[in-house]
């Protein structure tokens, strides 16, 4: 009998390390490269008066601005309220569009039910609601929180529900033939089999949570981001609209690094298929 | 049915649509026993296996496994298939244990690993292994249920020539020691006859001739070729 000596080849490390720690170096810094470099430029032609500071301040003016809008409490309060907005949005809207998913996804019944009803109202642009939400719920918390809802619904739902229908049929057999319980199929089957997909709908609707929420806030509010860049555009306060866009910028990137880490944490095995190519 | 018969397969038919994939399919398996079901591609052979899983049903006939009308899913039976079929987001050691609610589901686990001589991948994910060693978790993973009755369908048909061999090694060594009862679907002659006791040869969607493998295991490629020759003959002339 021949012992079972096949195995998988291990990963030979490369004979020099210092190769490697520049190429690790100049990962990190590259994708923070073009940034700094606007920003480099933009104070440049600020201090040199080649861009007049009534039409597009320099970055050290808007870092001002900042600072002191900080130690008033002003920024803070708005971001706070911003970010409520942002966060119960997408909580509920995602939430609703979680389920829906599941609900077509798992039953063929519900899927012929929901499925072309919801598939014809997310070709409706969302911001064309506005008017109605406003007439509906007030220029108060309610139409802004319901805007940003209807606007993460759907990616959360589209891709919630191609997830759970194109898990791989074989695996679901396989599940089937020993034996599993419908919730067992469900928890260790369909749901980390959609996961993926689950994910760039959660990263996607992160980046229509904010689109929604900015013009939200510019149309309607008394306070906010939004409302801090309007407000600032009746006085041609140009570095506090400059700062609004900046924080907006920022949310942004910080929703991407918090998808990104699910992503990293959630989905261990498919870096472990990756690191093998 | 005999009195030893774990599996009796009567008069069974399968259609899809108009066509007739098994036609008067009759056999029967004793307990303990290693039966080949050897055939072309598209023969029936995948079909009858899945039937005695209970995968699908057939539209008319009989099967019964220890007596009892086999309606649903088999649940003394476990099917390897011919992909491995693991759970890419579970480790290999989760992907045996992940159907098995039992305390000993652990221990169980790590004594199939050493068994299949997979204990240092326990933790790795599946992407990590390569195909054969893939198999092996497959073939552990269908074990853990201790069952009656193991189908193997075509699970060695994508492995290199070596890893096959090493394969049908461990399968026989597992069938021995396990005392249960295999059934393997396969399109290679060589490895019908030399890993079964008894090979049903399916021409055509039905049991055209069923061979008793005359020699003992461990069977060399010198026990095994005048039985493969017969069987091959009856294949190309059907």
């Amino acid at each position: 009998m021949q012992a079972l000596s096949e195995q998988a080849q291990p990963i030979k490390p490369l004979p020099d390390s210092k190769p490697l720690s520049l190429h690790a170096l100049s990962r990190k810094i590259l994708p923070w490269t073009i940034p700094i470099l606007i920003i480099v430029f933009w104070q440049l032609g600020s201090s040199l008066n080649l861009i007049d500071s009534s039409v597009l301040p320099g970055p050290i003016a808007v870092l001002q601005t900042m600072v002191s809008d900080l130690a008033s409490g002003k920024l803070e309060r708005n971001m706070a309220i911003s970010m409520y907005r942002a966060v119960t949005g997408f909580i509920i809207g995602g939430s609703i569009g979680f389920i829906l998913a599941l609900a077509s996804g798992l039953s063929k019944t519900l899927r012929l039910l929901l499925d072309s009803s919801v598939q014809m109202l997310r070709n409706i642009p969302h911001l064309a609601l506005i008017p109605l939400l406003i007439i509906w719920l007030g220029v108060g918390e309610g139409s802004k929180i319901a805007l940003v809802a209807v606007g993460v619904l759907f990616p959360i739902y589209i891709n919630t529900f191609h997830g759970l229908t194109t898990v791989d049929p074989e695996l679901i057999e396989m599940g089937r033939s020993y034996q599993l319980s419908k919730w067992q199929q469900f928890t260790k089957i369909l749901l980390p089999g959609a996961l993926p997909s689950i994910l760039v709908g959660v990263r996607y609707a992160l980046g229509v949570m904010w689109t929604t929420l900015i013009v939200s806030e510019t149309i309607a509010s008394s306070s906010g981001i939004g409302y801090m860049s309007t407000n600032a555009q009746n006085f041609m306060d140009m570095s506090t609209i400059i700062m609004c866009i900046v924080i907006y910028a920022l949310l942004g990137k910080l929703s991407d690094v918090v998808a990104k880490s699910l992503e990293n944490s959630l989905l261990t095995w498919q870096q472990a298929g990756r690191s093998q190519q | 049915m005999t009195a030893s018969a774990l599996l009796d397969v009567k008069d069974v038919n399968k259609y899809y649509g108009d066509a007739h994939v098994l036609r008067d399919i009759d056999l029967q398996i004793q307990r303990g026993e290693f039966v080949a079901l050897v055939g072309q591609s598209g023969g029936g052979k995948s079909t009858l296996l899945r039937l005695i899983a209970g995968l699908e049903d057939t539209t008319t006939g009989e099967l019964r496994q220890d007596g009892h009308a086999i309606s649903g899913l088999n649940p003394d039976s476990r099917v390897m298939f011919q992909n491995d079929r693991l759970l890419p987001w579970l480790t290999v050691k989760e992907n045996l244990a992940f159907a098995d609610k039992s305390k000993s589901a652990d221990a169980d686990a790590d004594q199939l690993l050493q068994r299949v001589e997979l204990t240092e991948f326990a933790n790795a994910y599946p992407a990590a292994l390569s195909g054969g060693q893939r198999q092996r978790v497959a073939l552990a993973r269908a074990l853990m249920a201790k069952p009656e009755l193991l189908l193997l369908d075509e699970p060695l048909g994508a492995l290199d020539a070596l890893t096959r061999r090493k394969m049908q090694d461990l399968i026989l060594q597992l069938w021995t020691e396990r005392k249960m009862t295999v059934v393997l679907v396969t399109h290679d002659v060589n490895e019908a006859v030399r890993m079964a006791s008894r090979i049903f040869v399916v021409a055509e969607h039905e049991i055209v001739q069923t061979y008793e493998n005359p020699t003992e295991c461990p069977r060399s490629d010198e026990d095994i070729a005048p039985l493969a020759q017969k069987v091959l003959d009856t294949i190309v002339n059907n």
